[in-house]
């Protein structure tokens, strides 16, 4: 039974890891072809099957003059709009989220799990519903076609998140942690800084690692409210598919579109497994 | 220089958390609040402490008004229930953490975290994790946190709840050293429990509360001695006093076709009805005695614990050895009726073995 167990159990794994990752490789090899070894007939193993080329990663860097698609700069651009966006939410995310977690809010019918809903009903409407109003406020404030225009769409679309996630995780902490900061001495926001924050850390890498992925794989509002000026890394991936699909070129720009999320997740991964607050409090 | 409550209630909801709660707290003495689950003890500590603010009455220390400075100007310090401590901090800074928020000195601050540590016997531990410790030894770290600070007022709430039967003993008497010798004479403690027991051994001043309202204040012994009523009699027992309703004769009592002579205490009280309470510890097995059932038996280390019944009368016996009993099995039992108390009708204390010193 208990082999039989180990058995389904190491089966299932691998057939998941194969699902998963045969895209990649699939990917991996596709971007050192060329059209010659995509249209001939089907390949898979370099210098066997075909003759590998770094033709499709070369017009990645290279500048729309001499024959490239540049998406340097929407890569910067991509994490530039990102990393801010996700840092702001997750100040301000922290920031509401300990308040709603910790006061009592009352406003007319308004109760602090009304707040907090207020925050997460922002997620639930399709984003369509966003876009014009997003559009047309981008446009009065001058902000459409601009990175700080991004930004700040982007933390309405993040923060909630940051703030549900938060929400959550403040919960959990006891609020005897904060009364015995307070009566060690801790004014309210040396007891938030030096004592709620330091043990929230855990809780903190979700939020920023949920953050930063919504916000890196967004396509959608990077697509309506920018033009020319500013291209995140989405729009310009999808739009390297023109007449003829350059497969070879689209396989390295998605690799080098998943390599950030991948890193991250390697590394929250470490984070997550120390977890220092796991039976620390009751 | 007192702690002095006046009137203090506190009312969040519909239900009174502290109702008109007075007091007057001196220096270098031990306070005990007993009370049940609920009954407002942790409202009490915390008001004192000055994390919840009572919605009227006087709180003052030092004749300064407590209610205009902040938790954190107050300079008090609490034990939880549950092992309350910075999970990000190891023992050692976790015990200055206090003292550094003060900005005491470097030399200061050694000596003072070196001494509490000493006290609470956790040298060793200085660079544990607070994980990595029990959770006796977490309370530990939190109990020597408090002492380390030397605040004026010690709050200590139900510290012993959460701890297993063994560590309980063990920490309720290095409590009792702690609090004897450890104590500076400039410090009011306060501490919360349900157990009589810890009460009775820490012998301090006894605050009696229930549903947020005092019932009775005193010396431990006297608490013990003449509780005011059959709530105070019912709280600071364990197992709650037994209440036997029953009729008062010119020479006996009787309740449920059973007459005992009357005590001697009884003399100048009226012959009527009234509750009879007597202590678990003062019910022994007699083959002379009255006839009972067994409803439940309960062993607890070297003692047995009888549910006993007769007709709408239950009582609880406390027996000083290990016996096995059957559910239903009848026995006789004898009362030491020169233990009994009266209360009246309206469940006051009107008679006591040891004489009622307020009259």
């Amino acid at each position: 039974m208990e082999k039989l167990y180990t058995f389904l159990k190491y089966t299932f794994i691998t057939l998941w890891t194969v699902f998963i990752v045969a895209p990649f490789l699939w990917a991996v090899s596709t971007s050192f072809k060329d059209f010659q070894s995509v249209n001939s007939k089907v390949t898979y193993i370099p210098w066997l099957d075909f003759e590998p080329t770094l033709e499709g990663w070369r017009v990645l860097v290279k500048s729309p003059a001499r024959g490239g698609v540049d998406i340097v700069e929407p890569y910067f651009n991509s994490i530039f709009v990102t990393c801010t966006a996700s840092l702001v939410s997750i100040v301000l995310g922290t920031l509401a989220a300990y308040a709603l977690s910790r006061f009592t809010f009352k406003a007319g019918f308004v109760r602090n799990n009304d707040i907090t809903f207020f925050f997460i009903s922002q997620r639930i409407m399709p984003p369509i519903v966003l876009s014009i109003p997003f559009f047309i406020f981008l446009s009065t404030i001058g902000l459409l076609d601009s990175l700080l225009g991004l930004v700040v769409v982007y933390i309405v679309l993040l923060m909630p998140i940051a703030v549900w996630i938060m929400v959550d995780f403040f919960n959990r902490v006891p609020k005897e942690l904060d009364e015995t900061a307070l009566i060690d001495g801790c004014n309210p926001y040396q007891a938030f800084y030096k004592v709620v924050l330091p043990n929230s850390i855990p809780g903190l890498i979700v939020a920023g690692m949920f953050c930063i992925i919504f916000g890196w794989i967004d396509f959608f509002f990077a697509f309506i409210l920018t033009f020319t000026e500013v291209q995140l890394l989405p729009v310009k991936v999808v739009a390297l598919n023109s007449s003829i699909t350059p497969w070879w070129s689209l396989s390295a720009s998605a690799l080098i579109s998943v390599a950030p999320l991948i890193i991250v997740a390697f590394v929250v991964e470490r984070y997550l497994s120390k977890g220092n607050l796991s039976g620390a409090l009751k | 220089m007192n702690l002095i409550g006046e009137n203090i209630t506190y009312k969040p909801d519909d239900q009174f958390h502290l109702n008109d709660v007075s007091f007057n707290f001196k220096k270098g003495n031990l306070y005990t609040i007993l009370g049940r689950t609920l009954s407002g003890k942790t409202t009490f500590l915390k008001t004192i402490a000055g994390l919840l603010n009572p919605d009227s009455g006087n709180l003052s220390f030092e004749e300064k008004d407590f209610s205009k400075i902040p938790v954190w100007e107050r300079n008090v310090a609490m034990v939880y229930q549950q092992f309350i401590n910075y999970p990000h901090l190891n023992v050692y800074e976790n015990i200055i953490f206090p003292l550094k928020q003060r900005k005491l000195s470097q030399d200061q601050i050694k000596t003072d975290v070196e001494e509490a540590l000493k006290t609470v016997g956790l040298i060793g531990f200085e660079n544990r994790k607070i994980q990595e410790l029990s959770g006796g030894q977490q309370q530990r770290v939190a109990l020597a946190r408090s002492l380390a600070k030397k605040a004026k007022i010690l709050l200590l709430d139900e510290p012993l709840v959460n701890l297993d039967y063994k560590l309980r003993e063990q920490l309720r008497e290095e409590f009792k050293k702690i609090f004897s010798e450890g104590m500076s004479q400039e410090t009011i403690l306060i501490y919360s429990t349900t157990d009589p027991q810890e009460v009775m051994e820490l012998n301090g001043e006894v605050i009696v509360l229930d549903e947020g309202k005092v019932l009775q204040k005193g010396p431990a012994k006297e608490i013990f001695e003449n509780p005011l009523n059959l709530k105070v009699a019912e709280i600071s027992n364990d197992p709650p006093m037994n209440i036997l309703k029953g009729l008062k004769n010119s020479d006996d009592l009787n309740f449920e076709n059973i007459s005992i002579k009357s005590p001697k205490h009884f003399k100048n009280l009226e012959n009527q009805n009234y509750n009879f309470g007597i202590r678990a510890s003062e019910i022994k097995l007699d083959d002379n005695g009255e006839e009972f059932e067994i409803e439940l038996a309960e062993i607890s280390g070297s003692e047995t614990l009888l549910h006993l019944k007769k007709g709408n009368s239950k009582l609880i016996a406390l027996i000083e050895e290990v016996m096995n009993f059957k559910i239903h099995q009848k026995v006789k039992i004898n009362f030491n009726s020169n233990k009994f108390y009266a209360f009246n009708q309206s469940g006051e204390l009107v008679s006591s073995p040891y004489g009622i010193n307020n009259g």
